[in-house]
């Protein structure tokens, strides 16, 4: 934001294109530190404000698609006036359809939820799945198992999409033809029986990370029956770094887990352990459990994060450096010598300040801190972390070691390189590819398509018809986890069977049948397979127990890997001291480093590897940081952005809202090139350019197919993670991005609130004091009286993480449509729920912040007394009710709401037409239609459901029984839910904490949503200047 | 000139003026009528049923409690329809050769459920609740009407949104203690005020504000 004092710095209009040194003047010029959310609003320009008065854009309600206005109107006159004749006919009949023998426990109209897993790059979350009459409608987190604690991530909330999306797979093919399961059953006997008398020699076998015992030990016994077949595992983000990383410094695979609850500092090398990764969701419960400052009592930890791009654990850190992905590693090393007591070269680097601080602060908190470096990062980030952990003695108190949870670590990328060695050697007959999409999300110069067509024979089981299906002669529809039985394990061990929701829609096979093919009982069911499997493991006469306890609970009890002892191996440490202080002193090579780009690949935080592509909901996910929506960009600092002449402007006109064009850069890195185009992200890394992985796929289905651009292309098998030598280069082209950043801006009147841990203690209601808010009597209206219940909400600042897990859950609890991205740039994208990103300072390091944002659900709405119908109310409750059978669209009510929450369905973007789809759907929730106003009603179907039935037992709702399903699917606790009258709810008392204030408060609209403010935890030897330079 | 108009010209206008303001609010009363009529609310109409079933006699004759069939009125939004099952509880014994009943034997033969036609159509926007009306004392009979004397079930009022408000706004008219609920034949008695008061405050019903704020019944 930027405060009345300074407008008058106002620039001559320009073409829109950034002006960065005119933002860092402003910045300069200012007295405090701003806030802000972007680089534009920073620059003032004209174009941005234009875009900031207008709820609606100019042009808004023009038709823009090819279809002209006229033709339009013609076509709606027609089909008006058949709409008329129409409504002669009457009410169409409806049916009851009951069952013929109705199956146990079903009572129609009430949902059951059973607990199943999702595994995801080799680690599970454990799950609890609503399901309506034998349809699985809703994903929540399973609060006994130890990877969710009863949270979500966003690809297991959205998964519930994949299960039903139209574009799946549905047949099995050879060569594009329909087959019978009978006929690959006969082409796997003859290929088998030909192999036989070679011990199998020709078979491989590509999977992902298997951690499903059952899996493992099919795997294993095909192997023993051939033994000349060999197993290859790969996929493209299998954390090969953390596994080499603990053979390097235990000289064996160890599984690393950490209690982050336990540590008082937190280093994070590059590591985003809050919002990805497995663990993810109880790291950041735990870490946000420690977040919770008060005035005089429980104080908070203190995270440092050092990275190249700005991640959700970065935006959360109270310290955060900016440091390109090469320099990592080094900084490891360092901080490794500093806290093992050898002050040795660290000064040399531009950040010693910085760096001895931290080291200072961790040795403070021997045993008592985590050092935690990232999935991206090299293995010996991850040995050196392991070795300062060591050194501080934290092992055992805030880091545990078990052995590893895949069923067999292997290094994939060298695993991959096997397999490619063997191609080319003619060595392989048979290629069975166990999901996984290789022709896609392998590196670059394995060119493994190519090389595929030189397997003779080559099987694919997956769940769409992808880029891997595509040369592979047999394809087989795969099941998908919520359709098939299976096992799987968490990050600790804990197993769990996978249990399916529902039977499978289309003739899919699990990878347990589809294995089972290939020994001499190939119709055995995925059932009977996992059941056996754990019949050895638990042999006795109470098996049966066993087995339903263990559905039941969703979780496997006793199977958590014990904690094992290691210690690192001094040699490597020594052994590394004497390589990489040779090489960090060499002051030429540091100087070529600086000279050159670097290049980071990344997962997409909402598509992942790829392979969620075809997922709308995922698609038009606002990521963290970027709020890009439908494609990835590559990420670049402002300097560089700056020194590269890069521009970006927005416009307003057209009939286009949130539209950015942004230049196209050409990108090339050893020998090979691609297009794409530029996002300045603020924090980012000078001279480091980041790619995100998933996008550009050719086959992924009608949502993903062509979104976005590849940067598989740029990955190569040498590194993977990360390397120097990119050159970048500007083209004359230009792009429109999807970006909501700009969108449902409030003109920042002090939105996000946030003090230093010292200010707030010297200060403790320093939130309350920034802006007043009148007296409750100043209102043109009577106030109402709430005698029964009056829900509200808190939503804590110093928790939310930015994880957006809560984003997808209200989309899939409320049927909220996808509207795609030419929609999305028009400003008419439909999330209840956002997820509001500031920064704060310099653009080149800014301090970041999250603020989800759902209806604020006012006491005095301004929403409600502009409507003309009465189709948005007052409930007794004090709801601003939205009735969606009464509106007529006029689009007064989201004029009038000054925290741009609502939303409008300008067409009819949710499918009534796809079978499966309507299968998804809450059956508590209205399907919008055209014309209609839609916004957060704190998920009212679920208010009346808990409602109901304590009034049935003639009680009252309970404290926490009602959960919205934002909060419910937040992992770290920062949306808490309840009846603001009962002072002993557990909103009402954190509505009683000094941190707690109204959004816009001075608008006197009492909003029922409130926030409590932000408290950094900085350390007192880093504040004075900041000068970490980097 | 001569007068073109004959005077009573002046008192026919007036009356022809003011009889349009009439006509008007006729034609409007019309309106209101018809949308409250039969003809838009098909109350009162009898459906065709694959099955000839009659309530009449399953519950007035053979004294059938309505959860035998209705199975989730109690615990669900949803009554329940009962499975093919349930008849063949009995017509598994007797009236097994009856050929009105083939259409079930086939049913529980092919494992092909009965499609029967709804009767009481709600709109789709309207959320309503079996089991919170039920333990709250509205009488099954208070909705549906004496299902105990309808061959063929039909539906009895207009379930418009005045009607469930007329409710809604005063249940105390309309409440019976909760052990009459299923009882088809209950009459009010004359102190139903002052006992539905009673029962409204025993059975902790919410207020007419929260009764009729949207959210209740519309999400």
């Amino acid at each position: 934001m930027i405060s009345v004092e300074h407008k008058h710095i106002k620039t001559t209009p320009h073409s829109g294109a950034l002006d960065l040194a005119q933002v860092r003047e402003k910045l300069r010029l200012c007295s405090s530190k701003q806030w802000w959310r972007s680089l534009e609003e920073l620059a003032e320009s004209p174009y941005f404000e234009e875009f900031l008065h207008r709820e609606f854009p100019r042009h808004a309600s023009e038709w823009a698609d090819s279809l002209s206005r006229r033709g339009f109107l013609k076509l709606m006159a027609a089909s008006l006036a058949l709409a008329g004749l129409s409504g002669c006919a009457g009410k169409p009949r409806e049916t009851i359809v009951p069952y013929a023998r109705a199956p146990e426990e079903i009572v129609p109209g009430k949902p059951l939820f059973f607990a199943t897993a999702m595994t995801l790059a080799g680690s599970a979350i454990g799950l609890l799945v609503e399901s309506h009459e034998g349809r699985p409608t809703k994903i929540e987190g399973n609060p006994d198992h130890p990877a969710s604690l009863g949270a979500t991530d966003v690809f297991s909330q959205a998964s519930v999409l994949t299960l039903y999306d139209p574009d799946r797979s549905q047949v099995l093919t050879y060569l594009g033809d329909i087959r019978p399961w009978g006929a690959l059953l006969a082409e796997i006997r003859v290929q088998l029986e030909r192999l036989r008398p070679r011990r199998g020699a020709g078979l491989h076998l590509l999977t992902e990370t298997v951690v499903s015992p059952t899996l493992a030990l099919q795997i294993r016994s095909l192997l023993s029956e051939f033994p000349g077949a060999k197993w290859h595992q790969y996929e493209p983000f299998g954390r090969d770094s953390a596994r080499e990383g603990s053979r390097l410094v235990f000289g064996r695979y160890v599984n690393t887990l950490y209690e982050v609850d336990k540590a008082d500092v937190i280093v994070a090398l590059d590591a985003d352990f809050l919002a990805s990764g497995p663990g993810c969701l109880r790291y950041a419960r735990q870490f946000a459990r420690q977040r919770r400052p008060q005035p005089a009592g429980a104080s908070m930890s203190r995270l440092y994060a050092v990275e190249c791009t700005p991640s959700n654990t970065g935006a959360m850190a109270d310290h955060r450096l900016p440091l390109r992905a090469t320099q990592i590693e080094t900084f490891a090393h360092l901080l490794a010598a500093a806290v093992r007591g050898e002050p040795k070269a660290a000064a040399r680097v531009a950040y010693a300040t910085w760096l001895q601080a931290v080291a200072r602060d961790l040795l403070r908190h021997r045993s008592r801190s985590l050092v935690i470096a990232g999935e991206q990062q090299t293995a010996a980030a991850h040995a050196w972390a392991q070795v300062i952990n060591h050194a501080l003695g934290n092992f055992g108190s805030t880091v545990t070691h078990t052995d590893p949870v895949e069923a067999e670590p292997v290094h994939q990328m060298a695993s991959l390189g096997e397999l490619v060695a063997d191609i080319d050697a003619g060595r392989v007959e048979l290629l069975v590819i166990v999901d996984g999409n290789p022709v896609y999300n392998s590196p670059a110069d394995l060119a493994f398509g190519g090389r595929l067509l030189k397997v003779p024979m080559r099987m694919h089981l997956s769940l769409y018809q992808d880029e891997t299906s595509a040369l592979c002669q047999w394809h087989i529809p795969e099941t998908h986890y919520l359709e098939a039985w299976s096992d799987t394990r968490a990050l600790d061990g804990t197993a769990s069977i996978v249990q399916p929701l529902i039977a499978p829609l289309y003739s899919g096979k699990s990878a347990h049948e589809f294995l089972a093919a290939f020994t001499s009982q190939p119709e055995r069911s995925g059932y009977d397979i996992v059941r056996e499997y754990w019949k050895t493991q638990r042999p006795g006469a109470d098996f049966e127990r066993f087995w339903r306890k263990s559905l039941n609970d969703g979780v496997i009890e006793g199977t958590a890997l014990p904690a094992i002892t290691v210690a690192p191996k001094t040699d490597w440490i020594t052994m590394q001291d004497r390589i990489s202080t040779a090489a960090t002193d060499d002051p030429q090579r540091t100087a070529e480093n600086a000279a050159t780009m670097e290049i980071v690949f990344r997962p997409d935080p909402a598509i992942f590897d790829g392979r969620f592509a075809n997922n709308g909901w995922l698609q038009e996910l606002p990521k963290p940081i970027t709020r890009l929506t439908w494609e990835n960009a590559a990420l670049v600092s402002p300097v560089t952005a700056e020194r590269l002449g890069l521009t970006y402007r927005i416009s307003s006109t057209g009939g286009e809202h949130g539209q950015i064009l942004v230049d196209v850069v050409e990108l090339n890195y050893q020998g090979r090139s691609l297009r794409m185009p530029v996002w300045v992200v603020p924090g980012q890394a000078e001279g480091c350019v980041t790619l995100h992985l998933g996008y550009g796929r050719t086959r992924a289905g009608h949502v993903g197919t062509g979104t976005g651009f590849n940067a598989y292309l740029l990955r190569t098998s040498a590194a993977p993670l990360f390397g120097s030598g990119l050159a970048l280069q500007k083209t004359a082209e230009r792009l429109r991005l999807a970006c909501v950043q700009l969108h449902h801006n409030m003109e920042g009147r002090e939105l996000v609130r946030s003090a230093t841990l010292q200010e707030f203690r010297q200060n403790p209601a320093f939130a309350r004091e920034l802006r007043e808010e009148p007296a409750k009597s100043l209102s043109l209206y009577p106030g109402y009286k709430y005698e029964g219940y009056a829900w509200g909400m808190a939503i804590d600042l110093n928790a939310c993480v930015g994880c957006n897990a809560c984003v997808v859950a209200c989309q899939a609890e409320n049927n909220i449509p996808v509207v795609g991205r030419t929609e999305v740039m028009r400003g008419r994208e439909m999330h209840w729920l956002r997820i509001d990103h500031y920064y704060r300072g310099s653009p080149d390091d800014p301090e970041m912040y999250f603020q989800p944002v759902p209806c604020m659900q006012c006491e005095n709405a301004p929403c409600e007394v502009v409507c003309p119908v009465g189709a948005t109310v007052h409930s007794a409750e004090g709801l601003n009710d939205m009735v969606y059978n009464r509106c007529v669209g006029t689009r007064y009510c989201s004029n009038n709401c000054p925290y741009k929450v609502r939303r409008f369905n300008f067409f009819r973007f949710s499918d009534w037409e796809t079978p499966s789809l309507k299968l998804m759907r809450n059956p508590n929730v209205t399907v919008r239609s055209r014309g209609v106003m839609e916004k957060c009603t704190y998920c009212v179907q679920r208010i009346n459901a808990v409602h109901i039935e304590a009034e049935r037992e003639n009680r009252s709702v309970r404290d926490s029984e009602i959960q919205t399903a934002c909060q419910q699917a937040c992992p770290a606790e920062a949306i808490i839910f309840g009846n603001i009258n009962d002072r002993e709810s557990r909103v009402a008392k954190l509505k009683a904490e000094p941190r707690n204030y109204a959004l816009l408060g001075e608008l006197n609209t009492r909003p029922r949503t409130t926030y409590l403010a932000a408290v950094r935890n900085p350390n007192p030897e880093l504040e004075k200047g900041k000068d970490h330079g980097s | 000139m001569a007068q073109i108009f004959h005077p009573s010209t002046n008192t026919i206008s007036r009356v022809s003026l003011f009889s349009a303001l009439f006509l008007i609010a006729f034609l409007l009363w019309v309106l209101a009528e018809i949308q409250r009529s039969p003809y838009v609310t098909e109350a009162n109409m009898e459906r065709e049923q694959p099955v000839q079933f009659s309530h009449k006699h399953h519950v007035a004759d053979d004294g059938v409690d309505c959860r035998y069939c209705h199975t989730s009125v109690e615990i669900s939004a949803f009554a329940g329809i009962p499975p093919t099952k349930t008849c063949m509880n009995c017509h598994s014994q007797i009236f097994r050769d009856s050929p009105y009943l083939e259409p079930v034997r086939e049913s529980f033969r092919s494992g092909k459920p009965i499609e029967w036609t709804r009767v009481h159509q709600l709109a789709d926007f309207v959320y309503f609740d079996h089991s919170i009306h039920v333990s709250k004392g509205v009488g099954c009979a208070t909705c549906h009407g004496r299902v105990d004397q309808m061959p063929l079930v039909r539906q009895v009022v207009s379930l418009q949104m005045e009607w469930c408000l007329s409710c809604h706004r005063q249940p105390e008219l309309y409440l019976r203690p909760r052990e009459q609920v299923f009882n088809m034949g209950w009459q009010p008695p004359p102190n139903q005020l002052e006992q539905g008061r009673r029962l409204a405050k025993l059975y902790r019903v919410r207020r007419a504000e929260e009764l009729t704020s949207c959210s209740t019944c519309h999400r």
